[in-house]
């Protein structure tokens, strides 16, 4: 609304309110479909740093480590010990640590570079990207299910024990939509959005505030823009929280859906 | 998608075809570089990296058992040490105790003994005390008697040699005598 009012109050131009089309940069490639666009080069920059950092890190291990190694460890701790064995428990927890730990780091890192200057894009913002890793924990879990118990045993698993009959066939659907429709999906979602939404609102700010800086030729909206860069400044900060949130709330969902493949009751 | 499509049409113009037109719905090729990525990542991170940490998280867990197993092992020699000089010191105290004690009686007999032999030396000084006075009055007494003996012979010859007529000149004499005896007295007296 109020960006309606800016367009009216600005120049011949007006100002164009930043959307999806913004997430749209190709790079290579002008075919489409399998252009390579600009999240899916910083995506492979992110994670050949996460390789090299990783890899450097880690090759001098000392049993008291030292600040690089510090950090290292704290980053990999979180994910092993504070959600893997936390969750899954301390009896096989390892097998699942390295998707984990990737799945984090990844994640984190992809998020991070949506305030990182030069890369300033959020390769989540992208719903192919979190599809990707959302899939990967939805085949992993129901993998471990369906070998744990057979196909059957699993599907039986997912109804609650000590139901009365008449509702057994109405919570199993319900389940069954959880388990396969809403859980990857919202996990996906949920991560997406909220890059997506936390980058449409920096662009909006900041954009606008330039908007209103250079181009409305208004005293009061170039006075107006002040506040407007200092929202974009405070929604930085707030969009580092909700980054590094992000990649926590995901891979403890993946931690909690794996557990519950592999726990003995529902 | 019939009512979000205007919404977009806009973006939908703009775009290239490969471009899906939603936010919501994924580009290809971004699917395809997102899969591959994270595989390589995968592999990298469950054949590199997971297990250089876990090799220094079992040599720390180690390496802390050991600590432990080596702190017991101080303490537990500590606390021998311990009993060890609590003994020796036990045993310090009872020699303490027992030297003081031996001390003590041996204190009381040299007292006792030192004053036997006081009490003895002092009999003996007496005793000779008593023989040397017993002495010395004997050769007194004899000197004495020569003394007198002879003061006796002075007194008659000069009685016999004085004319006896005068009785004053015989007072005289005696006087004489007796100062003389005085004298000599006292000479005797100051040349003892």
């Amino acid at each position: 609304m109020s960006l309606g009012l800016l367009a009216a109050a600005g120049g011949e131009e007006g100002f164009t309110a930043p959307g999806s089309p913004d997430f749209w940069q190709p790079l290579f490639g002008t075919s489409g479909a399998l252009a390579v666009t600009r999240p899916a080069i910083v995506l492979v920059i992110s994670a050949v740093i996460i390789m090299v950092v990783l890899s450097v890190a880690t090759r001098r291990l000392s049993i008291v480590p030292g600040k690089g190694q510090m950090l290292t460890e704290a980053t990999y701790g979180l994910v092993r010990n504070s959600i893997a064995r936390d969750i899954i428990g301390s009896k096989d927890f390892l097998r699942f640590v390295p998707l984990l730990f990737s799945c984090f780091t990844l994640i984190l890192l992809n998020n991070l570079f949506g305030i990182i200057p030069f890369f300033q894009y959020p390769t989540m913002a992208r719903i192919a990207f979190p599809l990707v890793l959302a899939l990967v924990i939805f085949v992993v879990y129901h993998y471990l299910g369906i070998k744990r118990r057979g196909l059957g045993g699993y599907l039986g698993s997912l109804l609650p024990p000590g139901l009365p009959g008449w509702i057994k066939p109405l919570v199993f659907v319900l389940e069954l939509i959880t388990y396969f429709i809403t859980r990857p999906v919202t996990l996906a979602l949920r991560l997406f959005g909220n890059m997506f939404a936390g980058h449409l609102l920096l662009l909006l700010f900041i954009t606008g505030g330039e908007y209103m800086l250079l181009h409305s030729g208004s005293l009061g909206l170039q006075i107006f823009s002040i506040p407007t860069f200092g929202m974009g400044v405070v929604m930085t900060v707030f969009e580092l929280l909700v980054e590094f949130l992000q990649a926590y709330i995901f891979t403890l969902l993946a931690a909690l859906y794996i557990a519950g493949s592999l726990a003995d009751e529902h | 998608m019939q009512l979000a499509a205007p919404v977009f049409a806009a973006a939908a113009e703009e775009t290239t075809p490969g471009d899906p037109m939603y936010p919501i719905l994924p580009h290809l090729g971004e699917l395809i570089f997102g899969i591959v990525v994270f595989a390589a990542l995968y592999l990298f991170v469950a054949k590199r990296i997971v297990p250089r940490l876990e090799a220094m998280y079992a040599e720390r867990r180690a390496a802390i058992e050991g600590n432990v197993e080596k702190a017991e092992r101080a303490q537990a020699e500590a606390a021998a040490a311990l009993d060890e000089y609590k003994a020796q010191l036990a045993e310090a105290r009872t020699e303490a105790n027992r030297i003081r004690e031996e001390a003590r009686q041996q204190g009381a007999a040299i007292v006792v003994e030192l004053r036997e032999q006081a009490q003895a030396e002092s009999d003996r000084i007496t005793t000779a005390a008593r023989q040397q006075i017993e002495a010395e009055r004997t050769q007194a007494t004899a000197q004495l008697r020569q003394e007198v003996g002879r003061l006796a012979t002075d007194l008659a010859s000069r009685i016999v040699g004085e004319s006896l007529q005068d009785s004053a000149r015989q007072s005289g004499v005696v006087d004489r005598f007796l100062a003389d005896l005085e004298r000599d007295e006292a000479q005797g007296v100051s040349t003892r």
